[in-house]
């Protein structure tokens, strides 16, 4: 395996509904921003691994329409993994260059989740149609599930979880990108109709129209692109049980502890809360960043539900968390894995619009498919961990 | 420039097969009778019952009937009207039936949902519940309409 770097990344304003274009001219449009970023053209692109959750926007094969953007002449490949879909994409392009079979390679991911009137009926078809679908679940369900059980053991508050969203929404305002820009209060987050209880409609994602790209070079390539590209460090994904009843404890998001020590054992991470300097982590809702950061190893169990409360996880505490804003603020779900990956590296290459002072490590994380599937990637602006 | 928009839609008929494992479920519920598993590797008790376990990938035969009632893993409920989804307030949960070892998805009732404070506290984690079944079953999931809680 060789040494990987990403050279440059592409994402369009997030919208609740681009009108003015259509699914193959979003995707161009991201793809010219990353092209742009890394200062080379169609032609030099190798191979492209896409993205999408095709239901979202109506479309069978969606990369069928977006191949004209770019993939013509070229290998293409789909991935679709739920909602882990942009980082798993990126996992794949990555592995295109890392493999050695390919010098660069485009990650693509696009979602027009605006232009789907209602989408809560393709959410409910990813439930399980024997024993589950019944049942009334959908995504929010879910994560409500898991605060539930998270309050009911470590006595995490409401309060507690509403500083993870006025924290988001803070952050959010700082980037351009991000679809939701509002300054929002504690009392805000409080006062907002309970959706699923625990969970209020503050303390949950939009659905987002956009797209993403990153490109991803062999190590001579990247060097000559760029003074500061975003080394990949290390890689992983796993799958959990299918049955939502099968998950031992919802209060602990066991496999992606799995995933985490995988990865951090690869890479050489002792400690997370040392060894990264900022995450971008997939919580769609409140709850799930403070499962997140336990599971991920920058808190012990029960303790994550503080950090928002007390700066820790702001960008400029010790553990800055999201500072783009995160899925809180903006959920093109297709691409957003993707989004993740995108602002963990531009805060490596310290071009972020809100960066975090001396970053040399990030963390990009994505959950997907009713809390199935996890994807991680560490990205650097060093070659090596250390050094 | 007003740009046009072209409306479209997916309606889309599909017939699910459920298997000998599920099919086998249903009937045990004609009979309000709920049956689970049992993995000869991990001895897990599996419910719902699926034809192989999972986690040790072997093939899941020896049935077992677990009881009607048992403790509530998680719960939510909620509010807000969702496209194909019930009409709200309805509560759901992963309920651990005795002699189980994985939760079932079910929903909850028996009691009023209007304050979600105090149904947190009735169907907090390790609260007992039991099903009320359909009085005349149909060897459908919805025969049992819901788990309510006892003492």
């Amino acid at each position: 395996m060789r040494r990987v770097a990403i050279v440059g990344v592409g994402q369009t304003k997030f919208k609740t509904r681009r009108r003015d274009k259509t699914h193959p001219e979003l995707t161009y449009e991201a793809m010219q921003l990353a092209l742009e970023h890394a200062g080379i053209e169609m032609k030099d692109v190798e191979a492209i691994a896409y993205g999408t959750m095709d239901p979202f926007d109506g479309i069978y094969l969606t990369e069928r329409w977006d191949s004209i953007s770019g993939a013509i002449g070229k290998p293409y490949m789909k991935i679709s993994t739920g909602g882990t879909t942009g980082l798993t994409t990126a996992l794949a392009a990555y592995e295109h260059v890392a493999s050695g079979l390919f010098d660069i390679a485009m990650a693509v991911c696009v979602q027009r989740v605006g232009e789907c009137v209602d989408a809560q009926p393709v959410l409910n078809t990813a439930v399980d149609p024997i024993y589950e679908r019944h049942s009334g679940i959908g995504a929010i369900h879910i994560a409500a599930i898991q605060a539930t059980v998270h309050m009911a053991k470590y006595g995490t508050t409401e309060e507690d979880l509403a500083w993870v969203s006025v924290k988001d929404h803070k952050h959010a305002l700082k980037n351009p990108n991000a679809h939701i820009r509002m300054d929002i209060s504690v009392e805000d987050v409080l006062k907002s109709p309970v959706i699923c209880s625990p969970l209020k409609l503050l303390e949950c994602c939009p659905r987002s129209d956009g797209a993403a790209v990153v490109i991803f070079a062999s190590e001579d390539l990247a060097k000559k692109l760029r003074d500061n590209p975003a080394w990949v460090l290390g890689e992983t994904t796993i799958s959990d049980s299918y049955y939502i009843g099968d998950r031992p404890d919802f209060s602990h998001w066991d496999t992606l502890s799995i995933a985490g020590r995988r990865l951090y054992r690869a890479v050489g991470i002792d400690d997370p809360r040392k060894d990264i300097d900022v995450s971008e982590l997939y919580s769609p809702f409140t709850i799930q960043e403070v499962l997140e950061l336990e599971a991920l190893g920058f808190a012990k169990r029960g303790e994550a539900k503080d950090y928002a409360k007390e700066g820790v996880t702001f960008v400029d505490g010790d553990m800055p968390t999201n500072p783009s804003g995160g899925v809180l603020c903006t959920n093109p779900i297709g691409a957003t894995g993707l989004v993740r990956l995108i602002e963990a590296a531009l805060q490596m290459m310290n071009e972020s619009t809100n960066q975090v002072d001396d970053a040399k490590v990030a963390l990009a994380h994505a959950w997907g498919g009713t809390l199935q599937f996890h994807t991680l990637m560490v990205v650097s602006s060093q070659k090596k961990l250390k050094g | 420039m007003e740009i046009i928009e072209f409306d479209a839609k997916w309606e889309i008929p599909f017939k699910h097969s459920a298997g000998e494992h599920a099919t086998k479920f249903f009937e045990g519920l004609k009979q309000k009778k709920i049956l689970g598993v049992r993995c000869p590797s991990c001895k897990r008790v599996l419910v719902p019952p699926r034809a192989f376990c999972e986690r040790c990938f072997v093939k899941t035969d020896e049935w077992v009937e677990v009881k009607d009632e048992g403790e509530v893993l998680t719960m939510t409920v909620t509010y807000m009207k969702f496209t194909g989804l019930p009409d709200p307030p309805y509560a759901v949960g992963i309920v651990k039936l005795d002699g189980a070892d994985t939760g079932m998805l079910c929903f909850l009732g028996g009691v009023d949902l209007s304050d979600w404070r105090k149904v947190h506290e009735i169907f907090k984690p390790g609260s007992r519940v039991k099903a009320v079944w359909k009085e005349k079953p149909e060897g459908k999931i919805t025969d049992i309409l819901y788990f309510k809680p006892v003492r």
